[in-house]
Protein backbone atom coordinates (compact mmCIF):
# COMPACT_ATOMS: atom_id res chain seq x y z
CA UNK A 1 0.00 0.00 0.00
CA UNK A 2 1.16 3.50 -0.68
CA UNK A 3 1.58 5.83 2.29
CA UNK A 4 -1.27 7.97 0.97
CA UNK A 5 -3.70 5.09 1.35
CA UNK A 6 -2.79 4.44 5.00
CA UNK A 7 -2.48 8.05 6.22
CA UNK A 8 -5.65 9.48 7.76
CA UNK A 9 -6.58 12.83 6.28
CA UNK A 10 -8.18 14.04 9.53
CA UNK A 11 -7.59 13.45 13.19
CA UNK A 12 -9.41 10.44 14.62
CA UNK A 13 -12.57 11.63 16.37
CA UNK A 14 -13.58 8.52 18.29
CA UNK A 15 -13.93 10.32 21.63
CA UNK A 16 -15.91 13.18 20.13
CA UNK A 17 -18.38 10.57 18.74
CA UNK A 18 -18.63 8.85 22.12
CA UNK A 19 -19.34 12.24 23.68
CA UNK A 20 -22.17 13.03 21.24
CA UNK A 21 -23.72 9.58 21.77
CA UNK A 22 -23.59 9.99 25.55
CA UNK A 23 -25.23 13.41 25.28
CA UNK A 24 -28.01 12.04 23.06
CA UNK A 25 -28.62 9.15 25.47
CA UNK A 26 -28.88 11.55 28.39
CA UNK A 27 -31.39 13.79 26.58
CA UNK A 28 -33.63 10.77 25.90
CA UNK A 29 -33.34 9.65 29.55
CA UNK A 30 -34.07 13.16 30.91
CA UNK A 31 -37.16 13.51 28.69
CA UNK A 32 -38.44 10.19 29.98
CA UNK A 33 -38.20 11.54 33.56
CA UNK A 34 -40.43 14.53 32.80
CA UNK A 35 -43.74 12.65 32.82
CA UNK A 36 -45.11 14.44 29.78
CA UNK A 37 -48.51 13.13 28.82
CA UNK A 38 -51.33 14.15 26.48
CA UNK A 39 -53.58 15.06 29.44
CA UNK A 40 -50.96 17.37 30.93
CA UNK A 41 -50.49 19.15 27.65
CA UNK A 42 -54.25 19.54 27.20
CA UNK A 43 -54.85 20.85 30.73
CA UNK A 44 -51.77 23.09 30.41
CA UNK A 45 -53.16 24.65 27.25
CA UNK A 46 -56.54 25.29 28.80
CA UNK A 47 -54.92 26.81 31.91
CA UNK A 48 -52.87 29.06 29.67
CA UNK A 49 -55.95 30.13 27.74
CA UNK A 50 -57.76 30.96 30.99
CA UNK A 51 -54.73 32.89 32.28
CA UNK A 52 -54.35 34.91 29.09
CA UNK A 53 -58.07 35.57 29.02
CA UNK A 54 -57.92 37.16 32.44
CA UNK A 55 -54.85 39.23 31.55
CA UNK A 56 -56.73 41.32 29.00
CA UNK A 57 -57.49 44.12 29.00
CA UNK A 58 -54.51 45.25 31.13
CA UNK A 59 -55.54 47.25 34.16
CA UNK A 60 -53.59 50.45 34.77
CA UNK A 61 -55.92 51.65 37.60
CA UNK A 62 -53.19 51.39 40.25
CA UNK A 63 -50.67 53.29 38.11
CA UNK A 64 -49.22 55.17 41.11
CA UNK A 65 -47.97 51.92 42.65
CA UNK A 66 -46.70 50.85 39.22
CA UNK A 67 -44.76 54.07 38.66
CA UNK A 68 -43.29 53.90 42.16
CA UNK A 69 -42.06 50.35 41.48
CA UNK A 70 -40.64 51.26 38.10
CA UNK A 71 -38.83 54.27 39.52
CA UNK A 72 -37.32 52.09 42.19
CA UNK A 73 -36.23 49.49 39.62
CA UNK A 74 -34.61 52.18 37.50
CA UNK A 75 -32.84 53.52 40.56
CA UNK A 76 -31.57 50.04 41.44
CA UNK A 77 -30.35 49.41 37.89
CA UNK A 78 -28.59 52.76 37.43
CA UNK A 79 -26.94 52.91 40.84
CA UNK A 80 -25.88 49.25 40.70
CA UNK A 81 -24.41 49.77 37.22
CA UNK A 82 -22.54 52.93 38.21
CA UNK A 83 -21.20 51.39 41.40
CA UNK A 84 -20.42 48.07 39.73
CA UNK A 85 -18.58 49.73 36.81
CA UNK A 86 -16.58 51.97 39.16
CA UNK A 87 -15.46 49.01 41.25
CA UNK A 88 -14.88 46.55 38.42
CA UNK A 89 -12.62 48.92 36.47
CA UNK A 90 -9.66 48.69 38.88
CA UNK A 91 -10.40 45.04 39.71
CA UNK A 92 -10.45 44.12 36.02
CA UNK A 93 -7.17 45.95 35.50
CA UNK A 94 -5.30 44.17 38.25
CA UNK A 95 -6.83 40.83 37.21
CA UNK A 96 -5.23 41.05 33.74
CA UNK A 97 -2.39 38.55 33.81
CA UNK A 98 -0.40 40.25 31.05
CA UNK A 99 -0.04 43.50 33.00
CA UNK A 100 0.19 42.31 36.59
CA UNK A 101 2.34 39.76 38.40
CA UNK A 102 0.54 36.57 39.47
CA UNK A 103 0.44 37.52 43.15
CA UNK A 104 -1.66 40.58 42.24
CA UNK A 105 -3.86 39.10 39.54
CA UNK A 106 -4.89 35.93 41.37
CA UNK A 107 -6.59 37.64 44.34
CA UNK A 108 -8.41 39.94 41.89
CA UNK A 109 -9.53 36.94 39.86
CA UNK A 110 -10.78 35.28 43.03
CA UNK A 111 -12.92 38.34 43.79
CA UNK A 112 -14.37 38.18 40.28
CA UNK A 113 -15.06 34.44 40.50
CA UNK A 114 -16.72 34.92 43.89
CA UNK A 115 -18.90 37.71 42.50
CA UNK A 116 -19.95 35.46 39.62
CA UNK A 117 -20.65 32.33 41.65
CA UNK A 118 -24.27 33.02 42.57
CA UNK A 119 -27.26 34.17 40.65
CA UNK A 120 -28.25 37.78 41.51
CA UNK A 121 -31.43 36.52 43.21
CA UNK A 122 -29.43 34.39 45.65
CA UNK A 123 -27.12 37.33 46.36
CA UNK A 124 -30.23 39.52 46.82
CA UNK A 125 -31.59 37.09 49.44
CA UNK A 126 -28.30 37.38 51.33
CA UNK A 127 -28.39 41.19 51.19
CA UNK A 128 -32.05 41.32 52.26
CA UNK A 129 -30.98 39.36 55.33
CA UNK A 130 -28.05 41.71 55.86
CA UNK A 131 -29.50 45.19 55.23
CA UNK A 132 -33.25 44.53 55.33
CA UNK A 133 -36.02 44.79 52.72
CA UNK A 134 -35.82 47.51 50.10
CA UNK A 135 -33.89 48.94 47.22
CA UNK A 136 -30.51 49.00 49.02
CA UNK A 137 -30.40 45.20 49.05
CA UNK A 138 -31.20 45.15 45.33
CA UNK A 139 -28.54 47.74 44.53
CA UNK A 140 -25.89 45.79 46.44
CA UNK A 141 -26.90 42.49 44.86
CA UNK A 142 -26.73 43.83 41.31
CA UNK A 143 -23.47 45.65 42.07
CA UNK A 144 -21.94 42.29 42.93
CA UNK A 145 -23.29 40.82 39.69
CA UNK A 146 -21.88 43.76 37.70
CA UNK A 147 -18.44 43.34 39.26
CA UNK A 148 -18.43 39.69 38.30
CA UNK A 149 -19.47 40.33 34.72
CA UNK A 150 -17.59 43.50 33.80
CA UNK A 151 -14.51 42.62 35.84
CA UNK A 152 -14.14 39.29 34.06
CA UNK A 153 -14.75 40.59 30.53
CA UNK A 154 -12.61 43.66 31.09
CA UNK A 155 -9.70 41.56 32.34
CA UNK A 156 -10.05 39.27 29.33
CA UNK A 157 -10.18 42.23 26.95
CA UNK A 158 -6.95 43.57 28.44
CA UNK A 159 -5.33 40.14 28.14
CA UNK A 160 -6.06 40.20 24.40
CA UNK A 161 -4.51 43.60 23.63
CA UNK A 162 -1.52 44.01 21.37
CA UNK A 163 1.56 44.24 23.57
CA UNK A 164 3.50 45.77 20.68
CA UNK A 165 1.56 49.00 21.09
CA UNK A 166 2.23 48.91 24.82
CA UNK A 167 5.91 48.21 24.24
CA UNK A 168 6.22 51.26 21.99
CA UNK A 169 4.75 53.51 24.66
CA UNK A 170 7.03 51.96 27.30
CA UNK A 171 10.03 52.58 25.05
CA UNK A 172 9.42 56.33 25.22
CA UNK A 173 10.17 56.26 28.95
CA UNK A 174 6.53 56.80 29.91
CA UNK A 175 5.61 56.16 33.56
CA UNK A 176 3.28 53.23 34.29
CA UNK A 177 0.06 55.25 34.51
CA UNK A 178 0.80 56.91 31.16
CA UNK A 179 1.47 53.51 29.60
CA UNK A 180 -1.98 52.47 30.83
CA UNK A 181 -3.59 55.67 29.56
CA UNK A 182 -1.96 55.69 26.12
CA UNK A 183 -1.02 52.08 25.44
CA UNK A 184 -3.70 49.96 27.15
CA UNK A 185 -6.91 51.93 27.64
CA UNK A 186 -7.35 53.05 24.01
CA UNK A 187 -7.19 49.41 22.95
CA UNK A 188 -9.99 48.30 25.29
CA UNK A 189 -12.12 51.42 25.68
CA UNK A 190 -14.71 50.62 22.99
CA UNK A 191 -15.18 47.11 24.32
CA UNK A 192 -15.43 48.43 27.85
CA UNK A 193 -18.27 50.77 26.84
CA UNK A 194 -19.92 47.79 25.17
CA UNK A 195 -19.68 45.71 28.36
CA UNK A 196 -21.05 48.59 30.43
CA UNK A 197 -24.08 49.19 28.24
CA UNK A 198 -24.77 45.47 28.15
CA UNK A 199 -24.53 45.31 31.92
CA UNK A 200 -26.88 48.29 32.28
CA UNK A 201 -29.37 46.43 30.10
CA UNK A 202 -28.91 43.28 32.15
CA UNK A 203 -29.25 45.20 35.43
CA UNK A 204 -32.49 46.76 34.21
CA UNK A 205 -33.94 43.31 33.60
CA UNK A 206 -32.64 41.93 36.88
CA UNK A 207 -33.86 44.97 38.82
CA UNK A 208 -37.41 44.01 37.88
CA UNK A 209 -36.81 40.60 39.44
CA UNK A 210 -34.92 41.09 42.71
CA UNK A 211 -38.14 42.54 44.17
CA UNK A 212 -39.54 39.00 44.29
CA UNK A 213 -37.25 38.29 47.24
CA UNK A 214 -37.93 41.68 48.81
CA UNK A 215 -34.96 43.59 47.45
CA UNK A 216 -36.99 46.49 46.05
CA UNK A 217 -38.30 47.47 42.64
CA UNK A 218 -41.29 46.52 40.49
CA UNK A 219 -40.67 42.79 41.06
CA UNK A 220 -42.29 42.92 44.50
CA UNK A 221 -45.44 44.49 43.05
CA UNK A 222 -45.50 41.93 40.24
CA UNK A 223 -45.13 39.01 42.63
CA UNK A 224 -47.90 40.34 44.89
CA UNK A 225 -50.22 40.82 41.90
CA UNK A 226 -49.58 37.22 40.79
CA UNK A 227 -50.40 35.90 44.23
CA UNK A 228 -53.65 37.86 44.36
CA UNK A 229 -54.60 36.56 40.88
CA UNK A 230 -54.80 40.18 39.62
CA UNK A 231 -53.81 39.02 36.17
CA UNK A 232 -54.97 42.21 34.44
CA UNK A 233 -52.66 44.20 36.73
CA UNK A 234 -49.87 41.65 36.06
CA UNK A 235 -50.33 42.39 32.37
CA UNK A 236 -50.05 46.14 32.99
CA UNK A 237 -46.84 45.57 34.94
CA UNK A 238 -45.35 43.35 32.22
CA UNK A 239 -46.14 45.95 29.55
CA UNK A 240 -44.43 48.61 31.67
CA UNK A 241 -41.36 46.43 32.14
CA UNK A 242 -41.12 45.92 28.39
CA UNK A 243 -41.30 49.71 27.94
CA UNK A 244 -38.58 50.18 30.57
CA UNK A 245 -36.26 47.67 28.89
CA UNK A 246 -36.81 49.30 25.50
CA UNK A 247 -36.04 52.71 26.97
CA UNK A 248 -32.88 51.20 28.41
CA UNK A 249 -31.91 49.89 24.98
CA UNK A 250 -32.28 53.36 23.48
CA UNK A 251 -30.18 54.79 26.32
CA UNK A 252 -27.49 52.16 25.71
CA UNK A 253 -27.40 52.98 22.00
CA UNK A 254 -27.01 56.64 22.87
CA UNK A 255 -24.09 55.88 25.20
CA UNK A 256 -22.38 53.80 22.55
CA UNK A 257 -23.00 56.51 19.96
CA UNK A 258 -21.41 59.17 22.11
CA UNK A 259 -18.42 57.21 23.40
CA UNK A 260 -17.58 54.95 20.47
CA UNK A 261 -18.70 56.88 17.41
CA UNK A 262 -18.07 60.33 18.84
CA UNK A 263 -21.57 61.64 18.12
CA UNK A 264 -23.06 64.68 19.80
CA UNK A 265 -26.43 64.71 21.56
CA UNK A 266 -27.81 66.69 18.61
CA UNK A 267 -26.78 63.88 16.22
CA UNK A 268 -28.57 61.39 18.44
CA UNK A 269 -31.80 63.38 18.45
CA UNK A 270 -31.66 63.65 14.69
CA UNK A 271 -32.22 59.92 14.68
CA UNK A 272 -28.88 58.73 13.45
CA UNK A 273 -28.64 56.31 16.34
CA UNK A 274 -29.90 53.18 14.63
CA UNK A 275 -27.60 53.41 11.65
CA UNK A 276 -24.54 54.26 13.69
CA UNK A 277 -25.31 51.75 16.39
CA UNK A 278 -24.93 49.08 13.74
CA UNK A 279 -21.50 50.52 12.97
CA UNK A 280 -20.71 50.53 16.66
CA UNK A 281 -21.42 46.81 16.87
CA UNK A 282 -18.99 46.28 14.01
CA UNK A 283 -16.33 48.26 15.89
CA UNK A 284 -16.91 46.01 18.87
CA UNK A 285 -16.36 42.95 16.77
CA UNK A 286 -13.15 43.96 15.08
CA UNK A 287 -11.55 45.15 18.26
CA UNK B 1 28.41 57.92 23.00
CA UNK B 2 26.91 54.41 22.98
CA UNK B 3 29.15 51.47 23.77
CA UNK B 4 28.32 47.81 24.16
CA UNK B 5 30.82 45.77 26.18
CA UNK B 6 30.75 41.96 26.21
CA UNK B 7 27.00 42.04 25.72
CA UNK B 8 25.39 38.59 25.80
CA UNK B 9 21.83 37.33 25.87
CA UNK B 10 20.30 33.88 26.14
CA UNK B 11 16.52 33.46 26.36
CA UNK B 12 17.10 29.79 27.27
CA UNK B 13 20.13 29.04 29.43
CA UNK B 14 22.91 27.48 27.38
CA UNK B 15 21.50 28.69 24.04
CA UNK B 16 22.98 32.17 23.58
CA UNK B 17 21.34 34.48 21.02
CA UNK B 18 24.09 37.07 21.39
CA UNK B 19 27.68 36.24 22.32
CA UNK B 20 30.14 38.83 23.50
CA UNK B 21 29.09 41.82 21.39
CA UNK B 22 31.49 44.78 21.54
CA UNK B 23 30.48 47.88 19.61
CA UNK B 24 30.98 51.61 19.80
CA UNK B 25 28.41 53.78 18.10
CA UNK B 26 29.74 57.20 17.11
CA UNK B 27 27.91 60.43 17.83
CA UNK B 28 26.66 60.75 14.26
CA UNK B 29 25.92 58.74 11.15
CA UNK B 30 23.83 55.76 10.19
CA UNK B 31 24.86 52.33 11.34
CA UNK B 32 23.12 49.41 9.68
CA UNK B 33 23.13 46.00 11.32
CA UNK B 34 22.59 43.33 8.70
CA UNK B 35 22.28 39.59 8.94
CA UNK B 36 19.87 36.72 8.33
CA UNK B 37 16.64 36.26 10.29
CA UNK B 38 17.07 34.80 13.75
CA UNK B 39 20.64 35.96 14.14
CA UNK B 40 20.00 38.25 17.08
CA UNK B 41 19.75 41.65 15.36
CA UNK B 42 16.45 42.48 17.01
CA UNK B 43 17.59 41.17 20.37
CA UNK B 44 20.71 43.31 20.11
CA UNK B 45 18.84 46.52 19.36
CA UNK B 46 16.22 45.78 22.02
CA UNK B 47 18.92 45.17 24.61
CA UNK B 48 20.11 48.74 24.13
CA UNK B 49 16.99 50.26 25.69
CA UNK B 50 16.37 47.12 27.73
CA UNK B 51 13.10 46.14 26.14
CA UNK B 52 15.01 42.86 26.34
CA UNK B 53 17.12 42.32 29.47
CA UNK B 54 20.74 41.48 28.59
CA UNK B 55 22.13 38.38 30.33
CA UNK B 56 25.62 39.79 30.69
CA UNK B 57 27.78 42.73 29.68
CA UNK B 58 27.47 46.48 29.82
CA UNK B 59 25.67 49.15 27.83
CA UNK B 60 27.25 52.52 28.26
CA UNK B 61 25.14 55.46 27.13
CA UNK B 62 25.98 59.09 27.87
CA UNK B 63 28.45 57.99 30.53
CA UNK B 64 26.04 55.67 32.36
CA UNK B 65 25.83 51.88 32.44
CA UNK B 66 22.22 51.03 31.56
CA UNK B 67 22.44 47.44 32.79
CA UNK B 68 21.27 47.34 36.36
CA UNK B 69 19.58 50.73 36.33
CA UNK B 70 16.50 51.00 38.53
CA UNK B 71 13.15 51.15 36.75
CA UNK B 72 12.89 54.83 37.46
CA UNK B 73 16.36 55.59 36.13
CA UNK B 74 15.69 53.37 33.12
CA UNK B 75 12.58 55.41 32.25
CA UNK B 76 14.66 58.58 32.43
CA UNK B 77 17.24 57.11 30.03
CA UNK B 78 14.61 55.71 27.65
CA UNK B 79 13.35 59.24 27.08
CA UNK B 80 16.69 59.89 25.35
CA UNK B 81 16.49 56.78 23.12
CA UNK B 82 13.99 56.94 20.28
CA UNK B 83 12.77 53.67 18.80
CA UNK B 84 11.12 52.82 15.48
CA UNK B 85 9.54 49.38 15.08
CA UNK B 86 9.05 46.95 12.20
CA UNK B 87 5.29 46.87 12.61
CA UNK B 88 5.15 50.58 13.53
CA UNK B 89 3.57 49.73 16.92
CA UNK B 90 1.29 52.74 16.82
CA UNK B 91 -1.61 52.76 19.24
CA UNK B 92 -4.17 51.96 16.55
CA UNK B 93 -7.20 53.58 18.11
CA UNK B 94 -5.50 56.85 18.99
CA UNK B 95 -5.17 59.74 16.57
CA UNK B 96 -1.97 60.52 14.72
CA UNK B 97 -1.44 63.54 16.99
CA UNK B 98 -1.89 61.45 20.14
CA UNK B 99 0.58 58.91 18.81
CA UNK B 100 3.17 61.57 18.04
CA UNK B 101 2.64 63.25 21.41
CA UNK B 102 3.11 59.93 23.18
CA UNK B 103 6.79 60.53 22.45
CA UNK B 104 6.60 63.16 25.21
CA UNK B 105 5.04 60.88 27.84
CA UNK B 106 8.35 60.57 29.64
CA UNK B 107 8.28 64.31 30.29
CA UNK B 108 4.59 64.93 30.98
CA UNK B 109 2.91 63.75 34.17
CA UNK B 110 0.32 60.96 33.75
CA UNK B 111 -2.36 63.26 35.16
CA UNK B 112 -1.74 65.83 32.42
CA UNK B 113 -1.28 63.14 29.77
CA UNK B 114 -4.64 61.50 30.59
CA UNK B 115 -6.36 64.85 30.15
CA UNK B 116 -4.33 65.49 26.98
CA UNK B 117 -2.86 68.65 28.54
CA UNK B 118 0.47 68.64 26.74
CA UNK B 119 2.61 71.80 26.86
CA UNK B 120 1.86 74.10 23.90
CA UNK B 121 5.47 73.90 22.67
CA UNK B 122 5.16 70.09 22.46
CA UNK B 123 2.00 70.43 20.42
CA UNK B 124 3.62 73.01 18.14
CA UNK B 125 6.59 70.71 17.61
CA UNK B 126 4.32 67.74 16.93
CA UNK B 127 2.61 69.70 14.15
CA UNK B 128 6.00 70.73 12.79
CA UNK B 129 7.25 67.11 12.85
CA UNK B 130 4.14 65.89 11.06
CA UNK B 131 5.10 68.36 8.34
CA UNK B 132 8.67 67.04 8.32
CA UNK B 133 7.55 63.43 7.84
CA UNK B 134 5.06 64.47 5.17
CA UNK B 135 1.84 64.00 7.12
CA UNK B 136 0.68 67.58 7.56
CA UNK B 137 -3.10 67.53 7.81
CA UNK B 138 -3.28 64.02 9.24
CA UNK B 139 -3.16 65.04 12.92
CA UNK B 140 -6.79 64.10 13.58
CA UNK B 141 -6.85 60.82 11.62
CA UNK B 142 -6.94 57.60 13.56
CA UNK B 143 -3.71 55.63 13.27
CA UNK B 144 -5.51 52.53 11.96
CA UNK B 145 -6.80 54.49 8.97
CA UNK B 146 -3.27 55.05 7.58
CA UNK B 147 -1.26 53.00 5.10
CA UNK B 148 1.91 51.16 6.14
CA UNK B 149 4.26 53.86 4.92
CA UNK B 150 2.22 56.59 6.60
CA UNK B 151 2.16 54.62 9.84
CA UNK B 152 5.91 54.27 9.81
CA UNK B 153 6.18 58.03 9.30
CA UNK B 154 4.07 58.52 12.41
CA UNK B 155 6.30 56.02 14.22
CA UNK B 156 9.36 58.04 13.21
CA UNK B 157 7.71 61.31 14.26
CA UNK B 158 6.89 59.75 17.65
CA UNK B 159 10.52 58.70 18.14
CA UNK B 160 11.91 62.09 17.06
CA UNK B 161 9.37 63.81 19.30
CA UNK B 162 11.36 62.43 22.25
CA UNK B 163 14.28 64.62 21.15
CA UNK B 164 16.42 61.53 21.45
CA UNK B 165 20.20 61.37 21.67
CA UNK B 166 20.12 58.22 19.57
CA UNK B 167 17.53 56.67 17.29
CA UNK B 168 17.11 52.89 17.13
CA UNK B 169 15.15 51.34 14.27
CA UNK B 170 14.25 47.65 14.37
CA UNK B 171 13.62 46.51 10.78
CA UNK B 172 11.81 49.76 9.94
CA UNK B 173 11.25 48.84 6.28
CA UNK B 174 10.65 45.10 6.45
CA UNK B 175 6.86 45.45 6.32
CA UNK B 176 6.93 47.98 3.48
CA UNK B 177 7.08 47.77 -0.32
CA UNK B 178 10.44 48.57 -1.99
CA UNK B 179 9.55 52.12 -3.03
CA UNK B 180 8.17 53.06 0.39
CA UNK B 181 11.19 51.39 2.01
CA UNK B 182 13.54 53.74 0.18
CA UNK B 183 11.39 56.75 1.14
CA UNK B 184 11.42 55.73 4.80
CA UNK B 185 15.19 55.16 4.75
CA UNK B 186 15.64 58.56 3.12
CA UNK B 187 13.51 60.12 5.85
CA UNK B 188 15.60 58.45 8.57
CA UNK B 189 18.80 59.62 6.83
CA UNK B 190 17.48 63.20 6.59
CA UNK B 191 16.56 63.20 10.25
CA UNK B 192 19.96 61.79 11.24
CA UNK B 193 21.66 64.55 9.26
CA UNK B 194 19.41 67.49 10.14
CA UNK B 195 19.20 66.71 13.85
CA UNK B 196 22.72 65.36 14.04
CA UNK B 197 21.82 62.20 15.93
CA UNK B 198 23.21 58.73 15.35
CA UNK B 199 20.79 56.15 13.95
CA UNK B 200 21.18 52.41 14.42
CA UNK B 201 19.08 50.40 11.98
CA UNK B 202 18.48 46.68 11.80
CA UNK B 203 17.75 45.43 8.34
CA UNK B 204 18.09 42.42 6.14
CA UNK B 205 18.09 44.28 2.81
CA UNK B 206 21.78 44.52 1.95
CA UNK B 207 21.35 46.90 -1.01
CA UNK B 208 19.32 49.34 1.08
CA UNK B 209 21.91 49.16 3.85
CA UNK B 210 24.77 49.84 1.40
CA UNK B 211 22.89 52.77 -0.08
CA UNK B 212 22.14 54.63 3.16
CA UNK B 213 24.53 53.48 5.88
CA UNK B 214 27.87 55.02 6.77
CA UNK B 215 28.84 51.89 8.61
CA UNK B 216 27.70 48.32 8.31
CA UNK B 217 27.79 45.69 11.01
CA UNK B 218 27.31 42.14 9.78
CA UNK B 219 25.98 39.60 12.25
CA UNK B 220 25.84 35.86 12.02
CA UNK B 221 24.76 33.40 14.70
CA UNK B 222 24.80 35.99 17.45
CA UNK B 223 28.26 37.41 16.76
CA UNK B 224 29.62 40.37 14.84
CA UNK B 225 31.40 39.04 11.75
CA UNK B 226 31.88 42.28 9.83
CA UNK B 227 32.26 45.90 10.84
CA UNK B 228 33.22 48.59 8.38
CA UNK B 229 32.15 51.02 5.68
CA UNK B 230 29.77 49.73 2.96
CA UNK B 231 32.59 49.83 0.42
CA UNK B 232 34.44 47.05 2.23
CA UNK B 233 31.49 44.70 2.09
CA UNK B 234 32.61 42.04 -0.39
CA UNK B 235 30.70 39.06 -1.72
CA UNK B 236 32.94 36.86 0.38
CA UNK B 237 31.88 38.73 3.53
CA UNK B 238 28.23 38.51 2.55
CA UNK B 239 28.69 34.77 2.15
CA UNK B 240 30.02 34.57 5.72
CA UNK B 241 27.09 36.63 7.00
CA UNK B 242 24.24 34.95 5.17
CA UNK B 243 25.77 31.62 4.15
CA UNK B 244 25.43 30.09 0.69
CA UNK B 245 26.03 32.07 -2.47
CA UNK B 246 23.22 31.36 -4.92
CA UNK B 247 21.36 34.51 -3.80
CA UNK B 248 24.35 36.72 -4.66
CA UNK B 249 23.95 36.13 -8.40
Amino acid sequence: MTPAATALPFRSRTWARVGWLALAAYVVYACAQLDVSAERIASGLSNAAHFFGRMFPPNFARWDLLVKGLKESLEIALLASALGIAISLPIGFVAARNLMPAWVSWPARLVIVAARSFHPVIVAILFVKAVGFGALAGILALTVASIGFIGKLFAEAIEEISLKQVEAVRATGAPFMSVIGFGVLPQVFARFIGFCTYQLDSNLRNSTMVGIVGAGGIGGTLFAAFQRFDYDYVCAILISIIALIMAGEVLAMGVRGIFIDGLSLADLFRGRVGRLAAQGERHLEDD
Amino acid sequence: MLSLRHLAKSYVPGKPVLNDINLDIAARGITAIIGPSGTGKSTLIRCINRLVEPSAGEIEFEGENLVGLSRRALRRVRRRIGMVFQEYNLVERLSVMENVLSGRLGYVSPWRAWRRKFPPEDIARAFELLGVVGLAGFAGSRADSLSGGQRQRVGIARAVMQQPAVLLADEPTSSLDPKTSVEIMQLLADIARDRDIPVVINMHDVELAKRFADRIIGMSAGSVVFDGPPGNLSDATLKTIYGGEDWLQ
